[in-house]
């Protein structure tokens, strides 16, 4: 089998042993989008030099015998939106096109330090709003599975980097479904941990109260040998918990899940739900059932309420961030002519350099902030975060894990929803609840719907620092489902 | 009836610094209605007495010693910047003609 067909796993156990270097496994992935890139368009940067600079450092620290984690020499896809002291972070966004950072991020630094080789940065919604990858500022990216198709969003990059074989692994962000709705929608697995078990530090802000980094990988164990390399607590992010990280590798070969207890949440399904996806989802119930979970039925009611509360959430934490780009001190300057004030140099900068998703949104959050609207809009909208918290809390009392469909609908075609935002926002639907919470969720490859034989994912959701319940659950039916297959779900997928 | 005007439209975009012209301010102004409708529906939940979450975790205010330490050099500050002068950021002018 070639190099890039192989899991990290695999990848990380041929480096270690020598039998392959980190320099001839990043050059095969290299040539891999060299090859597929004109089709795909997962990344906004890749530089074939700092790559394999990056992956010759790693063998010369493994030929020094420098005690390196699993994951040694393994390239990853890096979203765009965490810094790269050596490539451009732009957040998929002309206000920061070509910004190089002066410091890595803390998720950045951590797979460095893991021996981990970046192989460029992939494109997203710009700043991570969107559900599609066609908001980017850049161009769109093109679902490996059907090329007229969305690769999902935000982390729309990684997601098709990843089920195109450009890389066995990527990061992503998720701030209502970002990691957990392109991973659905491409066929493989994304994992959004607890909040503020991976850090944020240097990854460019949008909600902070909501953002999460994670992985994405083509198997749960990948997933869970990244979760495990970047997470845990760092002391530049305020918001990032001091606790042991949940030990998600050991869940991921464990995959036993007889008598664990999981709730189907009643509020997701029914009408605005595609078909091919609950009939996939029913399947996945009766197949937990049968390796010994006991599935009920349970109802979260505010659930009905998060896609509101979130669109007030998000975007007034978001018109706050990106107050941020004001043109002084980093990014693109527009009209500074030496006749205009800073105010208007702001103001021109600001409408050259944003997109209409991002402008929407920090005028919407302006909006939901301002005196007279305040208690009615983000005041409520905080409110029923409150009531969606007890409602999972509720339910983890009752059952370890709560399950759903990931989306409502497979991958969409590319242009369908791009300038109807609310038709887009309910991508999101199913996923936003775990972000308001804070709590752990994962997506999971389970077929192919009926109508379109376009991927469906089965969310699992976990309570706070219940990680580890995602991965356990997830690796069952994965293992379960493959053997049914014959092989990984990504084998269905047409050839690029 | 609209939730919000196109007047609404232009104040929103003023405060949020965003130079919008005239026709996207009826494009933004048609959106945001739709949105603002559709998110309006937090007010029918019966939320009186529940308080409000800013954060989904129990956090508290996090220190940290009050010890100098590396940080960035002038140079790498500047690094990104649109124009600089005498190792300091040049902005343009602030105030306004009379002051």
């Amino acid at each position: 089998m070639s190099l890039i067909h192989k899991t990290a796993a695999e990848l990380g156990a041929l480096i270690a042993s020598g039998q392959a270097s980190a320099a001839e496994v990043a050059e095969a992935h290299l040539d891999r989008i060299e090859q597929v890139e004109p089709k795909v368009r997962a990344f906004l940067h890749v530089d074939r030099e700092v790559t394999l600079e990056q992956a010759r450092a790693v063998d010369e620290r493994i030929r020094q015998g420098e005690k390196l984690g699993p994951l040694a020499g393994v390239p990853i896809a890096h979203k765009d939106i965490f810094a790269t002291r050596d490539m451009p972070t732009t957040a998929a966004s002309k206000i920061l096109e070509g910004w190089r950072p002066p410091y890595d991020a803390t998720v950045t630094a951590r797979l460095r330090k893991a021996g981990l080789v970046i192989l460029g940065k992939t494109n997203l919604d710009e700043f991570a709003m969107g559900s599609s990858t066609e908001n980017s500022a850049y161009h769109a990216t093109h679902n490996p599975w059907d090329l007229t198709r969305v690769p999902g969003g935000s982390s729309g990059g990684s997601s098709a980097a990843v089920a195109a074989y450009q890389a066995p692994l990527s990061t992503g962000t998720d701030t209502g479904g970002s990691i957990r709705q392109p991973a659905a929608v491409t066929g493989i697995v994304g994992m959004k941990p607890t909040y503020g078990g991976s850090s944020r530090y240097g990854l460019i802000a949008f909600a902070s109260s909501l953002d999460t980094p994670g992985p994405f990988a083509r198997n749960v164990m990948d997933a869970a040998l990244l979760h495990a390399a970047f997470s845990g607590h760092d002391p530049m992010d305020s918001t990032s918990i001091d606790a042991a990280v949940p030990d998600v590798v050991e869940a991921a070969s464990n995959a036993d899940i007889a008598g664990m207890r999981i709730g189907v949440v009643k509020e997701f399904g029914g009408e605005g739900y595609q078909q091919g996806v609950l009939n996939r989802f029913h399947d996945a119930v009766e197949l937990l059932e049968s390796l010994g979970a006991k599935v009920v039925e349970l109802s979260c009611p505010s659930f009905t309420t998060a896609l509101p509360a979130y669109y007030l959430i998000a975007p007034s934490e978001c018109s706050s961030n990106l107050a941020r780009f004001d043109a002084m001190r980093y990014g693109l300057r527009v009209g500074d002519d030496g006749t205009r004030s800073a105010e208007e140099v702001m103001a021109l900068t600001r409408a050259a350099g944003f997109g209409p998703e991002v402008k929407r949104r920090i005028m919407l959050g302006t909006y939901a902030l301002s005196s007279g609207y305040y208690d009615a809009y983000y005041g409520q909208a905080q409110k029923v975060r409150t009531l969606i918290s007890r409602d999972f809390e509720a339910a983890f009392h009752q059952v370890d894990v709560l399950i759903s469909p990931t989306t409502p609908t497979t991958a969409f075609p590319i242009g369908e929803r791009a300038d109807d935002p609310m038709a887009m926002y309910l991508a999101d639907l199913c996923t936003i609840p775990s972000n308001l919470s804070g709590n752990a969720a994962m997506s999971v490859p389970i077929g192919l719907a009926d109508e379109d034989n376009l991927p469906v994912g089965l969310q699992i959701m976990a309570p706070v620092l219940g990680d580890d319940r995602c991965y356990r659950v997830g690796a069952a039916v994965e293992k379960a489902l493959e053997s049914r297959w014959g092989g990984p779900l990504l084998k269905e997928a047409p050839a690029l | 009836m609209s939730a919000i005007t196109r007047d609404e439209v232009a104040h929103l975009a003023r405060l949020s610094r965003l130079a919008i012209s005239d026709d996207e301010l009826d494009h933004y102004a048609t959106q945001l209605d739709d949105i603002i409708a559709a998110v309006a529906k937090v007010a029918e939940v019966a939320a009186e007495d529940v308080p409000p979450s800013s954060h989904a975790l129990p956090l508290t205010n996090v220190f940290r010693a009050d010890e100098v330490r590396q940080s960035l050099t002038p140079e790498l500050a500047l690094s990104g910047a649109p124009a600089v002068e005498d190792d300091r950021f040049r902005v343009p002018r602030i105030l306004g003609e009379e002051a």
